[in-house]
């Protein structure tokens, strides 16, 4: 690699959940991914002719947050003709791979400075309301043994003998994390979301719920049970019969929160920095993408991040702090286990299980996350992961300046 | 009178009635002689265009239409065969196409049943006007038979009712009353009589003369959307689970109709036209349409002809049956005979044990009663006919004596000995044992031309099955008069010859043994359930004992060996494992559901979880391939059926397949335990698998003699 992909800056909007009649259900998604463009502009003094090209994940493309949002919400930020822009879908990879994207567009010199992030208003757009031919196309669906995801999480539940208290410990611990972040304000990059007028909707997380116990999780009915019964249960275990049953034991209460939210990454390199006087916070060390047995379909994170971290020439001793997407659970537990890391340096500050998993934001989110961390702690590396569906992963290592 | 094709009648009014009386057959199809039949009418009807109405199709058969014809289909499978059926769908479809935008309106007249392809012709009119009566049902049968309704058949339907709506008629098989399908929107109209229906056609002729199908006007929208609309979609993300929850994916028909539901919303409708073809034409080629027509259709149908029973030999009509033992078999009898409209005397050793028999077809019929698919007068009627008694003065009338008591010779000896004095001297005396050979029961019988075996299957009043057996010195009339009683309460037949286990209980258990030799390798118990059910079994070998319960297998396994020292036989060998098994797990107090305990454990809430203490006698650490566990299961099946023809055991590839299915749920989906060679890809195929097995798991996969020598035996 030829140029490094510098971060200037990380922003994020709070999250709120994504149905009708919450807090950010009033705001349209071009309207969060704009504001965070605005604020990316104000906070940096930043002159966004200098930015080349507005890269966004989103999960569902479609109707308002369909037609290349990246150009939309470019335009909509009043930033000018010249900034280009795009939206890309990797599920719920989205997100990293806009932010990957972006640097790749940096290091091999292509563009100076870019935005990657993305947006997913789940108010607005539901989560598979478009459908898709892997989803919704019956000899489609059969042929790539499609089944949803939170199916999957069970299975990787039932195979790996995580209980339901297991799983649960995994949400009481994501929520008392992001309270204690939240409280203490270590979620530098959100950005409240305004008006037009300037006044605030929503200042911070809005989903975290401080009074979680473990008798309330555990009082929660799992999600699937239905589904199972309908005949996806049957179809785990004919591809997986060793397993007697699927363990149901993700509920909403240690699955992903459905959220409304946007995220931004400023990208560039060193040359437009010290132009435009940026202050460079992180670099993006190394990227991968994989993709794992697609039935079980969340196993991606453990080899993803196995595969950036050889890319980086580190190993997972030499990374600070993991940010793994709480998808559900039992994707974090199995990254644990699968990687041997010190379930201390993973999702120190919460995760989607506590604010929510507003899809191809995510990554975005997850970046600024991380990078506030390091720099609070004065840690070196990060690395960001995610699960995928029809069973990819993706990873993303960065370096604190 | 005589059969005259399609009689094309343009009347006065201008209407022209096309009566439907197709050639040398008894119902109208769709085959090469449909073909000009009805490309004589389309022409007749261009030429009138300028002086007629409308056309009104109707049918001078007892049926309207009967649908495609399968002889076109069987013929041969190679790929001359393939272009022929393609070229005669295609062919189906532009008529069918060119009737639809004729010019004038076309009325389905149905004057009795109209499946599959006498249907989709229905449905290439612009209305459907049903007979309401007992004849006239309609549907779409295709997929019982592994293929799809193609001449244009999912296409029209899901333009007409829906992709939600069409899910039930395409894909379940389902016979439709005119009221239901009315309801269902499939027909638009029904009437009570036939002129009723004419005069209705014609009405709507004069009122709609710009009639044409709605998906051919401008503007025209799907009801419910296509399947992408948002409820659609849900359901169809979820549809191939349900349907793979049914068929464990090893039958291909019902999702490709769901494919072609799906797919067909997503484009023109000449292309969706085109789908539908080309998803038929990749059933058509499957193992399984091919198992199924030749099993369910052709061989059903040569039961329902009574190719298995003596020729030569008059129809008879049983009007009285005696049950001796009103157990859970004989009242079961005891039901489906009554249910028939058969007499029934249910006689057990105490009047009191007998009522509760009775109580037992009451508390049957209540249930059906109360789920609305029974009259109380039917009911009544029926009980009616059931008899409890104690006293052997009332088995005197009786045509027919099924004893249906404990299996034990002695008992059943005795038994037999002491009524016979009070039998009616042309009764026959059928035993309903699954153990004991018909040769030595008979003894009991001072005319053992008079005995029979009628082996029912438990829930009597809902296995299909009745295997006979016929003893050495069973009489021809005896296997007639058993045949035609059991065609009588509407079961189906098999003839086997006697032999020990007979046929469905040697094989069957062979499956189970099977399995329970792989658990004693140290084989995952739960790997084992789980390729069953992959397999296509509907219980996995476990938890079938369970069901029958390990109990009553002990016994049978008792009973074996003592025939087996009286006769100087080893049949016990081939059940060796299922014997030993069984033994083992009563002595430990787990013999079966009835006590919670088997080899699973059950709760009070209705689940069960497979008893750990398997996995600690055994192991299951070892490791055998998937594939293997699959085909040691069906394998040994066939092995096993195959070493009962050797043995003359069975007598046809129908008896064989049909009994396997109906009898203990063999895979219908290989069309049997004989077609399974078929379905495996032929006998080169099969012989390579099995030889495979005999070197890694063992002789009990030999063959008696070459496959080819076995299966000459039985005409294949």
């Amino acid at each position: 690699m030829t140029t490094e992909a510098i971060i200037y800056d990380a922003v994020r909007t709070p999250r709120a959940k994504g149905k009708a009649d919450e807090s950010l259900n009033e705001v349209k998604p071009v309207d969060l991914m704009a504001g965070l463009l605005t604020s990316i502009e104000a906070r940096q003094s930043l002159d966004p002719s200098r930015v080349g090209d507005v890269i966004l994940g989103c999960a569902g493309p479609l109707a308002e947050q369909g037609g290349a949002i990246g150009k939309t919400a470019a335009m909509v930020a009043g930033w000018p003709d010249s900034v280009s822009g795009m939206q890309l879908d990797r599920y719920c990879g989205s997100g990293l791979e806009a932010i990957n994207i972006a640097a790749m567009k940096v290091m091999c010199g292509l563009e100076s400075l870019a935005v990657g992030g993305g947006v997913e208003s789940m108010s607005h757009v539901p989560i598979g309301i478009g459908g898709s031919a892997w989803v919704s196309d019956p000899a489609i669906s059969t042929q790539t043994e499609y089944i949803p995801q939170g199916i999957s999480a069970d299975l990787i539940a039932t195979i790996d003998g995580y209980s339901r208290n297991d799983v649960d410990q995994v949400a009481l611990s994501s929520q008392s994390r992001a309270v204690n972040a939240r409280k203490k304000g270590y979620f530098k990059s959100v950005v409240p979301v305004v008006d037009k007028a300037g006044r605030t909707i929503l200042a911070e997380d809005a989903f975290i719920k401080p009074d979680t116990t473990m008798d309330i999780l555990g009082g929660l009915k799992p999600s699937f049970v239905k589904a199972g019964a309908m005949g996806f249960d049957d179809l785990a275990i004919a591809k997986y019969p060793r397993l007697a049953s699927i363990n149901h034991v993700h509920t909403p209460g240690n699955s992903s929160g459905i959220v409304d939210g946007a995220s931004a990454v400023l990208i560039g390199n060193e040359t437009v920095g010290n132009e435009l006087g940026l202050k460079g916070r992180g670099r993006i060390v190394s990227m991968a993408n994989v993709s794992t047995e697609r039935l079980i379909m969340l196993t991606g994170p453990a080899p993803a991040a196995r595969k950036a971290i050889k890319q980086a020439g580190l190993t997972f001793d030499d990374i600070d702090l993991f940010e793994v997407n709480e998808a559900f659970a039992s994707v974090v537990l199995r990254f644990i286990r699968e990687t041997g890391v010190d379930p201390e340096k993973v999702n120190v500050n919460g995760g989607a299980i506590a604010m929510g998993h507003p899809l191809g934001a995510t990554g975005g989110i997850l970046i600024g996350t991380v990078l506030d961390e390091l720099e609070r702690r004065g840690a070196r590396y990060g690395l960001c992961a995610l699960c995928i569906g029809a069973g990819m992963g993706i990873a993303t290592v960065i370096e604190r300046i | 009178m005589s059969s005259k094709g399609f009689i094309y009648e343009l009347g006065s009014d201008g209407v022209a009635v096309v009566t439907m009386d197709m050639r040398d057959q008894p119902v109208n199809t769709m085959n090469d002689e449909y073909i000009s039949l009805m490309s004589n009418v389309l022409s007749q009807v261009k030429t009138d265009i300028c002086r007629i109405k409308g056309v009104i199709f109707t049918s001078a058969k007892r049926t309207f239409f009967a649908g495609g014809d399968i002889a076109t289909i069987k013929s041969d499978r190679e790929e001359q065969a393939w272009d022929r059926a393609l070229d005669l769908n295609l062919k189906i479809k532009r008529q069918l196409s060119e009737l639809e935008t004729i010019g004038v309106p076309v009325v389905a007249a149905i004057n009795g049943a109209a499946m599959g392809g006498g249907f989709e012709l229905c449905l290439a009119c612009h209305r459907r006007i049903a007979l309401s009566s007992r004849e006239t049902t309609l549907g779409f049968p295709e997929v019982t038979l592994g293929l799809l309704p193609a001449a244009g058949g999912i296409v029209r339907t899901v333009r007409l009712i829906g992709i939600e709506k069409s899910f039930a008629p395409l894909m379940e098989g389902k016979k439709y009353t005119a009221q239901e399908a009315l309801e269902l929107g499939l027909v638009d109209q029904v009437a009570s009589t036939k002129d009723e229906m004419i005069n209705d056609a014609k009405d709507w002729i004069f009122k709609n003369q710009n009639a044409a199908q709605p998906w051919l006007v401008k503007g025209y929208k799907i009801p419910g959307g296509d399947a992408f609309a948002p409820n659609n979609a849900m359901m169809l993300s979820a549809g191939p689970a349900i349907v793979r929850k049914k068929t464990k994916g090893l039958l291909p028909a019902p999702e490709a109709i769901l494919s072609v539901i799906s797919e067909s919303t997503m484009c023109g409708y000449q292309s969706a036209m085109m789908v539908e073809t080309r998803y038929f034409m990749e059933l058509l080629k499957s193992p399984e349409a091919g198992a199924l027509i030749n099993t369910m259709y052709y061989q059903m149908n040569e039961i329902s002809a009574g190719q298995s029973r003596p020729k030569n030999i008059e129809k008879t009509e049983c009007k009285k049956v005696a049950i001796l033992g009103a157990g859970m078999m004989g009242r079961g009898i005891a039901y489906v005979t009554a249910k028939a409209g058969i007499e029934v005397v249910l006689k057990d050793t105490n009047l009191e044990n007998a009522a509760l028999g009775k109580e037992y077809c009451r508390n049957l019929l209540d249930k059906q009663i109360s789920s609305g698919r029974m009259s109380e007068e039917k009911s009544e009627r029926i009980l009616s006919l059931i008899h409890p008694s104690e006293n052997d003065n009332d088995l005197k009338d009786a045509d027919l004596i099924i004893e249906a008591v404990f299996e034990d010779l002695d008992l059943k000896l005795g038994l037999t000995k002491a009524t016979e004095p009070f039998l009616n001297e042309n009764a026959i005396w059928g035993s309903n044992t699954s153990t004991l050979p018909i040769g030595l029961l008979s003894e009991g019988l001072s005319d053992a031309k008079r005995f029979i075996g009628v082996h029912f299957f438990s829930p009597a009043d809902r296995m299909p099955l009745v295997e006979i057996i016929t003893g050495e010195l069973t009489s021809d009339e005896t296997i007639a008069r058993a045949y035609d009683y059991v065609r009588q309460i509407k079961k189906t037949p098999i003839v086997v010859r006697d032999g020990r286990g007979f046929y469905t209980s040697r094989v069957f258990g062979c499956y189970i043994d099977e399995g329970l030799h792989m658990i004693s390798e140290g084989v995952d118990p739960v790997l084992i359930e789980n390729a069953a059910k992959s397999a296509g079994m509907a219980v996995g070998p476990l938890a079938v004992m369970d069901e029958v319960e390990l109990e009553l297998m002990r016994k049978v396994g008792v009973t074996n060996k003592e025939l087996d020292e009286r006769l100087g036989e080893n049949f016990c060998k081939i059940h060796s494992q299922m014997q030993a098994h069984a033994i083992k797990m009563c002595d430990m107090g787990r013999s079966g559901r009835s006590v919670k305990k088997g080899w699973y454990d059950y709760f009070d809430d209705g689940s069960k979880v497979m008893w750990p203490g398997i996995k600690e006698m055994y192991g299951g650490q070892t490791e055998i391939p998937f594939n293997d566990i699959i085909d040691r299961l069906l394998f040994r099946q066939v092995t096993e059926t195959l070493d009962c023809v050797h043995r003359s055991i069975l007598s046809s590839s129908r008896d064989a397949n049909i009994g396997s299915i109906f009898g203990w749920a063999f895979p219908a989906h290989t069309g049997g335990a004989i077609h399974f060679i078929d379905w495996f890809g032929g006998r080169d195929a099969f012989e390579v698998r099995r030889s495979e097995l005999v070197e890694r798991y063992g002789a009990r996969f030999e063959l008696p003699d070459s496959l080819n020598r076995i299966l000459a035996a039985i005409g294949e």
